[in-house]
């Protein structure tokens, strides 16, 4: 008995290294994206200020009051009475850091204020006078909160934010409008219209490819025509040529035929060089059935049209759900073909993420939560679909 | 009986098989839309790239036309005369070969180990979904979140300006100085982007090398971990040599991303600081530059670089079928 626990710790204990490997690893891969998330959740001043680690740590301003102040002035500043830095008619006397520094040169019973060496630096000053005011007035900044999501959304740029600026009515008139869902819908470089952009953009340049592939996938696997095994490896080599070897004589057609920034252009695009990759898995499905099943719907004298309604298409739903999952992430995430066909005509989520980050408009908090935002819809998809996302990878070469 | 089977066997593959509908029209109903899509949007267009890089920059007259007296030329070819010797797409050119040396190895070892590693704990599927995350959202987003990372203070000799980029600041608890990652040429920022490419291709070769190693039979792993070979002789061994075609197929796909990486380098430093790469080049040229002649000139060679993994695939797609 014991020496069957000593080998069962034994065990244990030879796994720790295995599994402390693997934890370590999944820790690393979710960090970056994790700071992310944190950052996206905190008001701007905290985040240029501190890193999101720091997040649950009291802010600097604290440490920095008790280091130099708080001996003579209590921990929460009203241990004396005439400077009582809790009252907030007190101090906000004080708006600048500067004012307060100057004080440190008053004599208090014959001697200064703060010695010279005792002083807090600037900016240590600032953060205590900051940290002072949130504390008397009550007016702190939260930790966490959700005003940079309803900035993006409705395409704020501002030092403030877009629910401040709208209460003070600084917003100028015909920027936007401070009603929220008219602003996240019409509101130039708002990520609510470029989200509904993304799903305009993604739902047909899924569902058609889809479409068109069934019918061909079918006839590529169960119906007998001249050339069908030329034209198929050609299929499979078409499936990795580079969009880019496309893009230019596509834009000149598009330009000519005023298809530059319409939905229709980036669906057909889309739809072209989907096509191989969902011909190739879904013929790969199909091709695997058993031959019987489509031998007796034969001789019961039904047409290949039946045969492909009937019994080809339902069968083939896994398969089609499969390629559907994994022709949407690839659509959603794309950036060339919206950079290029949709521009800032009709503005998709990545194309207003990389507008963001190439024009330096917009700061950290904004970004972390546009680019969040846009991960949205693919991280409910991935793993609530996870299963046939893999076996859409799984089931062939990969598409370019 | 055998011979009933073998007979079942041969009439399963689909390819050949003469049970259905033969000729007539009806077959081409169901392919033509799509193979007519097919030819407008990939076919065509690639070839018409190919004439256009033979134009000059606005696609009026042969590339011929932009020749100066006294000055190299290679007549129509003159666009590819940019391509292959100007000091820009020389770097471009460097950069992508740098990319191929190091992630496309890189990515398929990084897999390759944690499809091994996580097959032996109870909790493999969470720890391949989050592996596997970064798969699922957009090469731009990916490219925020890690420009954040490795963010660089404004100042960095005031110790006073916060460091909000994590690498940074685990450099500053150290004692050591911030490092500009995005813009120390020529090393240190191409890895950095690099470290992103395999942050975020990792899950896609691990899920394919995973499934590869669920199918090597475990009897064979177990006899020879019987006969005594460790664990990392049965890897080289036995396993490796089982799934090596996978693993050419994980290096052969992660090689055609590499050459086509985009939205990373775009996103994350616009192809300055000596980052540049062929596909961002591309893409510069026809929209920032406005030289359709050498825009076409690089999708070409981008196109001719994939040419051999492109008949490799279509090989390995025949011998497959030979053997359904």
């Amino acid at each position: 008995m014991n020496e069957q626990r000593r080998a069962r710790l034994n065990k244990f204990l030879e796994r720790i290294p295995l599994n402390l490997v693997i934890i370590i690893l999944c820790l690393l891969w979710l960090l970056p994206t994790f700071g992310l998330l944190v950052t996206s959740l905190r008001p701007l001043q905290d985040v240029n200020e501190t890193g999101w680690w720091t997040v649950l740590q009291d802010p600097p301003g604290i440490a920095a009051y008790e280091e130099y102040c708080g001996e003579c002035h209590g921990a929460n500043g009203d241990a004396i009475a005439e400077a009582n830095l809790a009252d907030p008619d007190f101090i906000t006397q004080y708006r600048r850091s500067a004012q307060i520094k100057a004080t440190f040169n008053d004599e208090y019973d014959g001697e200064i204020h703060v010695a010279e060496d005792q002083r807090p630096s600037d900016v240590q000053l600032a953060s205590i006078l900051e940290t002072l005011r949130d504390n008397a007035t009550g007016e702190g900044l939260p930790t966490f909160w959700l005003r940079n999501y309803e900035d993006v959304l409705v395409g704020y740029r501002g030092d403030d934010t877009y629910a401040e600026d709208c209460e003070a009515g600084n917003l100028l008139p015909g920027q936007r409008t401070c009603e929220f869902w008219t602003d996240i819908t019409l509101a130039s470089g708002s990520m609510g219209k470029a989200f509904l952009n993304t799903v305009l953009v993604t739902i047909p340049s899924t569902l058609i490819p889809i479409f068109f592939a069934a019918f061909a996938a079918f006839a590529f696997s169960w119906l007998e025509f001249k050339g069908r095994q030329v034209l198929f490896a050609i299929l499979v080599g078409l499936q990795i040529v580079p969009l880019q070897a496309a893009l230019l004589p596509i834009f000149k057609l598009y330009v000519e035929a005023g298809l530059v920034g319409t939905f229709l252009g980036v669906w057909l695009f889309h739809t072209g060089f989907g096509l191989p990759y969902a011909i190739y898995l879904t013929r790969n499905f199909l091709g695997s059935l058993p031959k019987e099943i489509f031998e007796s719907v034969y001789l019961d004298g039904a047409s290949p049209w039946t045969a492909f309604t009937k019994l080809a298409l339902p069968l083939s739903v896994p398969a089609l759900a499969s390629l559907g999952i994994f022709q949407m992430l690839w659509i959603w995430n794309d950036l060339l073909v919206a950079l290029v066909f949709l521009g800032g005509d009709n503005p998709v989520l990545t194309y207003t993420i990389s507008n963001m980050v190439t024009s330096l408009g917009a700061g950290w908090h904004l970004l972390t939560a546009a680019a969040f935002l846009s991960f949205l819809v693919p991280m409910i998809i991935f793993f609530g679909l996870q299963r046939f996302f893999v076996r859409g990878l799984l089931g062939g070469a990969v598409k370019g | 009986m055998n011979d009933r089977k073998e007979k079942k066997r041969k009439k399963a593959k689909p390819s050949g098989s003469s049970i259905m509908h033969q000729g007539g029209l009806m077959p081409w109903l169901f392919v033509l839309p799509a193979l007519i899509i097919i030819f407008v949007y990939i076919a065509y267009p690639t070839l018409n790239t190919m004439y256009l890089s033979l134009l000059n920059r606005d696609s009026t007259e042969w590339a011929t036309a932009a020749c100066r007296e006294g000055e190299a030329c290679w007549g129509i070819f003159e666009n590819y005369r940019f391509v292959f010797t100007s000091d820009v797409m020389l770097k471009a050119f460097r950069n992508n070969a740098l990319w191929l040396v190091i992630m496309v190895p890189g990515v398929t070892a990084a897999g390759l180990l944690i499809a091994v590693l996580v097959d032996r704990v109870p909790y493999e599927n969470l720890a391949k979904a989050i592996i596997f995350m970064p798969m699922a959202i957009s090469f731009v987003g990916a490219g925020v979140i890690w420009k954040f990372v490795y963010d660089y203070p404004i100042n960095p000799d005031n110790p006073e300006i916060p460091v909000i980029g994590l690498l940074n600041a685990v450099l500053v608890g150290l004692g050591q100085k911030p490092i500009p990652w995005l813009s120390s040429p020529p090393l240190i920022n191409n890895i950095s982007l690099m470290v992103v490419g395999i942050w975020l291709y990792t899950g896609f070769s691990m899920t394919i090398l995973s499934a590869a190693i669920k199918g090597v039979p475990s009897e064979l792993l177990e006899a020879a971990r019987i006969d005594g070979a460790n664990e990392w002789r049965v890897f080289w061994n036995i396993m490796v040599p089982i799934i090596l075609p996978t693993i050419t197929v994980v290096l052969t796909t992660m090689t055609i991303f590499t050459l086509k990486m985009f939205d990373v380098i775009y996103v994350m430093t616009g192809g300055n600081f000596d980052t540049n790469v062929v596909a961002v080049r591309m893409y510069q040229e026809m929209y920032v530059n406005f030289e359709a002649g050498r825009s076409a000139a690089i999708a070409v060679v981008l196109l001719i670089m994939i040419i051999p993994v492109l008949i490799y695939n279509i090989r390995r797609f025949q011998e497959q079928e030979a053997i359904r």
